[in-house]
């Protein structure tokens, strides 16, 4: 009241501070939201600039992918062929989904519809846990349980191959899923389980008929995010996979996986070199797949529905 | 003459400690119109509730009282899906379920298994949709998505979906709320032909739906049913408690 001021304005309060807060959180947040953007520029470009070199110069586009010898370190005739390794990935992503969609999308509609309270919690945290359990671990599980246990199960000469990864995989992958299909299940209404069963539906009709259809974008993204995630796996790939390279013929066979073998091996090769540019080149061709698998899940997720 | 279709006896609803319904005892006439008036929160949508044992939905919910259905208590119903069948429910905002116009009325009998031969669903579609009034505005795209329909077409679907499983009670919960005044007229005319073949209890918040449409009349509040009468009588006055001609004439409410 002494400032004569303040009798005819009102007094700043709290806002007018607050605005330059505002404005210095907004430019905070639009440095953070634009520098997602600049990595994964970022790191394509460099990958790419690694890789280009061996896929103009030294690639043999047919040898590349359409040959099974990879033998970069040969003395007489270095080749570059991933066919082997193209196959035997793409082998234990659909072998890991063909386990894994099942049981996930089956967890997903027992937590989602069914199951109550505790059992709900108990079952999302124990979920929440397998997916925070690093990868080497899942690796050490292989090596040391499944491995003697596929032995002796099936009497095979190796425990280390396709079964195995795919097994691990899936395992991987689950949480991820079943989390994700849940999401997919609660995000449908709950008017619409019950107006089916104003119908007479029984809970497992009305899940099948209307809660499952209801809920098929998001089960499909889940789907492709999980074979993402077994796509991009690689140490636990690479310790139960067997690493050897082969076109696998049966679930038993060894195979390597294209992201076990930039793992295994980039260590060991000058920079620069041709190997060591041939492995950037599968880091691109990986990079491709999993962008494409993204955009494919973003795709189902906005919605791309008929009438 | 009367032929008590439904017969509540001294119902009582709760959530948890919250009690929504206090001793409601009243009977329902088969092939009348009961009209179920009364301000917002007196216990209306949790009564149709209980009748289709929806309480099943809702963990918390308590039911106590009978309910009898043909005689028949419906706690004694051991398969809530065959009394649910008896009875169809239309609620307050239409619920397209993400299914063709087609797909949408036709869900009930593939349900029940007794879709038959695609001549049949196909005639039972139309019949439902016709009686639904809704027939002539969809019948060319009746495999477009039932939720690009309007919202009045859609609660007409809704009802076209009710009536497929030829249900021997029909129940509509404040059916008017999200549509035009064209579209309750027709719904209204519907409901009176529909009336010879089924028992409709229509829970209503205007009052003056419940005056053209009811045989009779209940009227709840705060969880309590003040009385039940005949219809006419009671928009003109002669009611047992003063409390019902004051909603009727819009004095509270």
């Amino acid at each position: 009241m002494t400032d004569p001021r303040s009798d005819r304005r009102r007094p700043a309060d709290a806002r007018d501070r607050h605005w330059y807060i505002d404005k210095f959180f907004e430019i905070l947040m639009f440095l953070c939201g634009i520098s997602a953007i600049l990595f994964v520029v970022g790191i394509f470009l460099f990958v790419f600039r690694e890789g280009l070199g061996f896929i103009l110069q030294d690639m043999n586009f047919s040898e590349f992918f359409f040959s099974p010898k990879w033998r970069p370190t040969s003395l007489v005739r270095p080749t570059y062929g991933i066919l082997a390794m193209v196959a035997g990935t793409a082998a234990v992503t659909v072998l890991a989904m063909a386990i894994c969609l099942p049981v996930s999308i089956g967890a997903a509609i027992y937590i989602a519809e069914f199951a109550k309270g505790r059992t709900r919690e108990t079952l999302k945290i124990l979920i929440e846990f397998l997916a925070a359990i690093p990868s080497v671990v899942w690796g050490f599980i292989a090596l040391s349980i499944m491995n003697p246990l596929i032995i002796d199960l099936f009497d095979a000469p190796m425990g280390l191959g396709v079964l195995n990864s795919a097994l691990i995989l899936a395992l991987m992958a689950a949480p991820i899923v079943t989390s994700l299909a849940e999401d997919a299940f609660k995000a449908v209404p709950d008017t619409y389980r019950e107006a089916a069963e104003a119908l007479g539906a029984t809970r497992w009709q009305a899940i099948r008929q209307v809660v499952l259809p209801a809920a098929r974008n998001g089960l499909l993204s889940a789907g492709l995010l999980g074979v993402g995630r077994a796509f991009g796996e690689t140490m636990a790939i690479l310790m139960s996979s067997g690493h050897s390279i082969n076109i696998p013929t049966s679930i038993f066979d060894s195979f390597r996986a294209l992201t076990a073998t930039i793992a295994a091996e980039l260590g060991e090769t000058a920079v620069g070199s041709p190997h060591y540019r041939a492995l950037f080149a599968i880091g691109i061709f990986l990079f491709l797949i999993t962008f494409l698998i993204n955009m494919a899940a973003d795709f189902i997720v906005r919605g791309v529905r008929k009438g | 003459m009367v032929d008590p279709r439904i017969q509540v006896r001294n119902l009582s609803i709760a959530y948890g400690n919250r009690r929504v319904l206090e001793d409601v005892t009243l009977d329902v006439h088969a092939n009348e119109i009961l009209g179920i008036i009364g301000p917002a929160n007196s216990g209306k949508t949790s009564f149709l509730n209980a009748i289709n044992r929806m309480d099943k939905m809702r963990p918390d919910m308590r039911i106590t009282g009978s309910i009898l259905i043909n005689g028949i208590d419906t706690r004694a119903w051991r398969n809530l899906y065959a009394l649910r069948r008896r009875i169809g429910v239309v609620f307050p905002l239409p619920v397209g379920l993400p299914l063709t116009v087609y797909d949408n009325v036709a869900l009930a009998p593939r349900l029940a298994g007794t879709a038959g031969s695609r001549e049949d669903l196909d005639e039972r579609v139309e019949r439902c949709l016709r009686r639904a009034a809704l027939w002539d505005e969809v019948k060319d795209r009746l495999h477009h998505l039932g939720s690009l329909l309007s919202g009045g077409q859609q609660q007409r679907l809704t009802i076209a979906r009710a009536l497929s499983q030829s249900p021997e009670i029909l129940m509509l919960d404040e059916f008017s709320i999200a549509v035009d005044p064209v579209t309750t007229m027709r719904i209204e005319e519907a409901l009176k032909t529909l009336k010879t073949e089924m028992t409709i209890i229509l829970v209503t918040n205007l009052v003056q739906q419940a005056h053209r449409l009811a045989d009779r009349t209940a009227f709840f509040l705060n969880g309590a049913l003040v009385e039940v009468g005949v219809t006419e009588p009671m928009f003109h006055g002669q009611t047992r408690d003063p409390r019902t001609s004051d909603y009727i004439e819009g004095k509270f409410g």
